[in-house]
Formats: structure tokens, C-alpha cells, sequence
């Protein structure tokens, strides 16, 4: 079971309260993550990555066992901590606009 | 009796504002979609109960909402009916809504680019909703003006949505500019006696008209002239802020250009100049009393780089002679240190006798007139900064 931590506009928007936990079958990496979290929460799709070329929108980050895997490419592995549930993914909004 | 219902789009979050025809006390409802700024916000005249909103964020992008209680509880379009996400059984089944450009051979065009700030070709980019336009006959069918300019319509309640790709593509569009806002367009006028005219306006490429149903579009910016483009009687380039049209007059159009009051009376293929006696002729809202097609409203606005009123003065202006000879509407308003603006979208009128007019400004005030104008009072004072203001009028 993956664990995801969301924005808390996303959550919102999502109606969930605190993290949301996904199944994934196969290698756990950037997009089967976003995959899985979208095809849960359709309303989701477009506020993270872009509807048509996939790309992470530039305001948000992905970070996962304190590292930030935001510039990492999509399909590379995430950390075995994220694939077996001990770590949960975090997607953060920067903190940009002063 | 008869009650409006006002919709105010802020830069952070929506306000439902509800009084009785006398229109003296008034609820006020929200903050809806807190912390996301609601660029516009209208409600279907097919069924006042339909509200579209236009949702967004510098970080996660456009959402569309909609309600079907009259801004009760709200859905993303794309939620089965019946299944509000409101409700806090299991997850919500709604999607964020897609705004593509059209490249496809049958209906698209190419994407091409458009100029840039400082002169060089840009690629279009879809950024936001800016207005949404419902249509005046089917709750379902509603319009929406995007930045980088484009329209796109959904026929089945903002679902899905489809690029009239004609305006993108018809010509012009390498010449198109941004205003300071950003590419936008701002204004969608639905002609109600022609279901296949539609007027646009776009900030900073001019207005434009179809009269197919949007498959091919003109420029109608004869007429218009602005000292600030190297052509200051170009086809395309002007800074239109604001365009308004009395339904029973569908032919007769007021402009708010970036400087500049304007008419025409050939459905845009001429405009002139009704700016008068107005103290400024810069502002951004524009809009025509819903009794008197001849009477029209603007707020003068000091200049293009000092964005509030003049001498701290907020003052509504009011033309019975559908422009050139203007009055100031001040009773109510603020007359000293007021630095507010109010934007091109801010203006709004209500249906009843007589009829009401209101603004919101960048100061969080949004005030109404229950007597076209002669007398002013706040709804409300301290909200975020108003980017819209849109009123219903309800049985």
C-alpha cells in the first residue's frame, strides 16, 4: 500500500482528510503513483501534472524520505521505503509569491 | 417578490450574496473554494439554479465548478449527476476539466505563436478561464474565454470542452499581444436575437465577431484608435478592457478600451468615441442599465500606470444619452483616499424596477445601487480583492 500526502487544497478538493493510500501493481515510480492517484480521485487529473504533456505543474514538488525526487524521471524507481508503505510520498506546493 | 443574487469572483474564493427586491439587507454566503481565486462566476438564465465558476491556482492549475442549487453545493463537472461531491460519502467522482487547443485536421488549427512582451513570437499556452457565458436558452451549453485567447464551448454542462478554433487560427493570431494581464479573453456576448452571432473581445488583440456559430471570425476594431501600438489604426493589436450589449439592441455596442469609451452602431464593424466630458477615459468595466439601452455606466480610472481613481475619488459615471455627456454618481461612494480599481468583469445589473447596479473593487467592496446609480451602499466591505462581479435576478 502506497502513501500519499497531498496539498491541503488538494485534499480538499480530493474530500479526503488526510492521507490517501494507493494500490499499485508493479514497479512503484513517479507516474504509476500518479496514475493510481488519479484513477481514485479523477478530479485530481491536471492540478498535479499537465493533462497533455504529463510534466509536473511548476509550482509543485514530490518528496519522498526526505529527499526531493521532483527533478528525478518519471518512471525511475522511487525508494523502498515509498513501495512498501514506510514512507509516504509527499506532493508539496512551493512556497513561491513571497 | 423578486430577489437577486450576487456572484462575486475574488482572489480568494467565491461569494454568494442574497437579498430581497428592495435589496437593503443581504446575506452573505462563502468563502466558497477558499483559498483559489474565482475569476468569474454566472449563472444560466435557461435555469437560475445553474451557476458555472471558473476555479483557479498558480499551483494546481483550472478547475471548473458548477451548481445546480443556486450556489448551495458545488460539483466539478464530470461527477454522474445526482453525486455531489459535497457529500462526504466515499470519494467524489468528478475530474478537473481540460481545456486543449483544437490542432486536430477536421475542426483545429494549427497552434501557432503569438507576440510576446518584448516583440518575439511566443507559443500559446493554455493558462486560465477568465470568463464563462452560459448560453440563454440550454442550461447545459455554456462558453468559455481562456488565456492565451481562445473560446471554447461545452454542450454538456462543462464536462467537456471544445476549441472554436477559427478565432485561434484565423489570421491575426501572430499579431495578438498581451496586456499587462496577461492574454485573455475576457468578454464572450451571446446574441440573443442570432444564435450564431457571437461577439469576443481579447486583451491586447481588439474585439472580434462571428456569424456562423464560431467557425470563421472577424476583427471589428475599425474605428478604434491607440497610440500605444506602432499602428495606432491597426487591424488587431487594440487593448480592449470591456465590451457590453443590450439584449434588446444586439447591434449597438459600448467599449471600455484601455483608454478610450467607444460605440458602434453596426454590430462592431465601426465604433466612435463617446467619451466626452469624463474626467479620465481609461477604465476597465463597462455596462448598460437593463431598462434603458441608452444608459450606460464606466469607472473612470485615473491612468494605465496609476490604476485607481482620481483625486481618491470613487465615482461611478452615468451616460442617459448612450455616451459623450456623462454624470458622476457619487452618493454612497467614497470621496476621499480611496485608491481602489475595479475590474473589467467587476460591473454587473440587476432586471428589477429599478434596475440595480453593482461593483466589486480590488479593495474587497462590492456595492450596489437600488436606483440605477442615484444612491450607493456597500454589501459587503472586507473581502479579498473582487475580480467579478455577476447578479441574478430571481423570481
Amino acid at each position: 500500500m502506497i502513501r500519499v500526502i497531498l496539498p491541503g487544497h488538494l485534499r480538499t478538493l480530493a474530500r479526503v482528510s488526510s492521507e490517501v493510500q494507493l494500490e499499485i501493481v508493479g514497479p512503484v515510480t513517479q507516474r504509476s503513483v500518479l496514475d493510481a492517484l488519479e484513477a481514485q480521485f479523477p478530479m485530481l487529473r491536471g492540478t498535479i501534472r499537465d493533462h497533455v504533456t504529463q510534466e509536473r505543474r511548476p509550482f509543485l514538488r514530490f518528496f519522498a524520505c526526505e529527499e526531493d525526487y521532483s527533478l528525478e524521471p518519471a518512471d525511475a524507481p522511487l525508494p523502498d521505503a515509498i513501495a512498501s508503505g514506510k514512507e509516504p510520498l509527499l506532493i508539496i506546493g512551493a512556497i513561491a509569491g513571497g | 417578490m423578486s430577489r437577486v443574487r450576487v456572484l462575486a469572483g475574488t482572489r480568494k474564493g467565491a461569494f454568494v450574496l442574497t437579498s430581497d427586491g428592495k435589496r437593503e439587507k443581504w446575506e452573505v454566503s462563502g468563502p466558497h473554494f477558499a483559498g483559489w481565486e474565482l475569476y468569474h462566476l454566472k449563472g444560466s438564465p435557461a435555469d437560475p439554479n445553474r451557476i458555472y465558476a471558473s476555479q483557479c491556482s498558480g499551483w494546481f492549475g483550472q478547475i471548473i465548478q458548477r451548481s445546480d442549487d443556486g450556489g448551495k453545493t458545488w460539483i466539478q463537472p464530470g461527477t454522474p449527476p445526482g453525486e455531489k461531491n459535497a457529500q462526504p460519502a466515499g470519494p467524489p467522482k468528478g475530474e478537473s476539466n481540460k481545456f486543449v487547443y483544437d490542432t486536430s485536421a477536421q475542426t483545429g488549427k494549427p497552434l501557432t505563436t503569438h507576440m510576446w512582451y518584448d516583440g518575439t513570437q511566443h507559443p500559446w499556452e493554455f493558462k486560465r478561464v477568465w470568463h464563462l457565458e452560459p448560453s440563454p436558452t440550454d442550461a447545459d451549453t455554456v462558453y468559455a474565454g481562456v488565456e492565451d485567447a481562445g473560446l471554447f464551448r461545452s454542450t454538456d454542462g462543462g464536462q467537456n470542452w471544445q476549441e472554436l478554433a477559427g478565432l485561434r487560427g484565423h489570421g491575426t493570431g501572430p499579431h495578438w499581444q498581451p496586456g499587462a494581464g496577461g492574454m485573455c479573453l475576457h468578454t464572450v456576448i451571446l446574441d440573443p436575437s442570432d444564435p450564431k452571432r457571437i461577439y469576443i473581445a481579447i486583451s491586447a488583440a481588439g474585439a472580434f465577431r462571428t456569424d456562423d456559430g464560431g467557425k470563421s471570425w472577424k476583427p471589428i476594431n475599425k474605428g478604434l484608435h491607440s497610440q500605444y501600438i506602432p499602428d495606432p489604426n491597426a487591424e488587431v493589436g487594440h487593448c480592449v478592457h470591456h465590451v457590453a450589449m443590450h439584449p434588446s439592441r444586439p447591434g449597438v455596442l459600448f467599449m471600455q478600451k484601455h483608454w478610450d469609451v467607444m460605440r458602434s452602431d453596426s454590430a462592431g464593424d465601426l465604433w466612435k468615441e463617446v467619451s466626452g466630458n469624463l474626467p479620465s477615459d481609461f477604465g476597465f468595466v463597462i455596462d448598460v442599465h437593463a431598462h434603458e439601452p441608452e444608459t450606460i455606466y464606466v469607472v473612470p480610472i485615473k491612468s494605465d500606470g496609476e490604476h485607481f481613481p482620481l483625486d481618491g475619488k470613487l465615482r461611478v459615471y452615468r451616460s442617459k444619452s448612450g455616451g459623450n455627456e456623462w454624470e458622476a454618481l457619487t452618493k454612497g461612494l467614497p470621496q476621499s483616499n480611496c485608491y481602489v480599481n475595479v475590474l473589467r468583469d467587476a460591473m454587473a445589473v440587476d432586471s428589477l424596477d429599478k434596475c440595480g447596479v453593482y461593483f466589486g473593487t480590488t479593495g474587497g467592496q462590492v456595492y450596489a445601487s437600488a436606483d440605477a446609480g442615484d444612491n450607493w451602499n456597500p454589501i459587503v466591505s472586507h473581502l479579498p480583492a473582487v475580480l467579478s462581479v455577476e447578479v441574478q435576478t430571481l423570481p
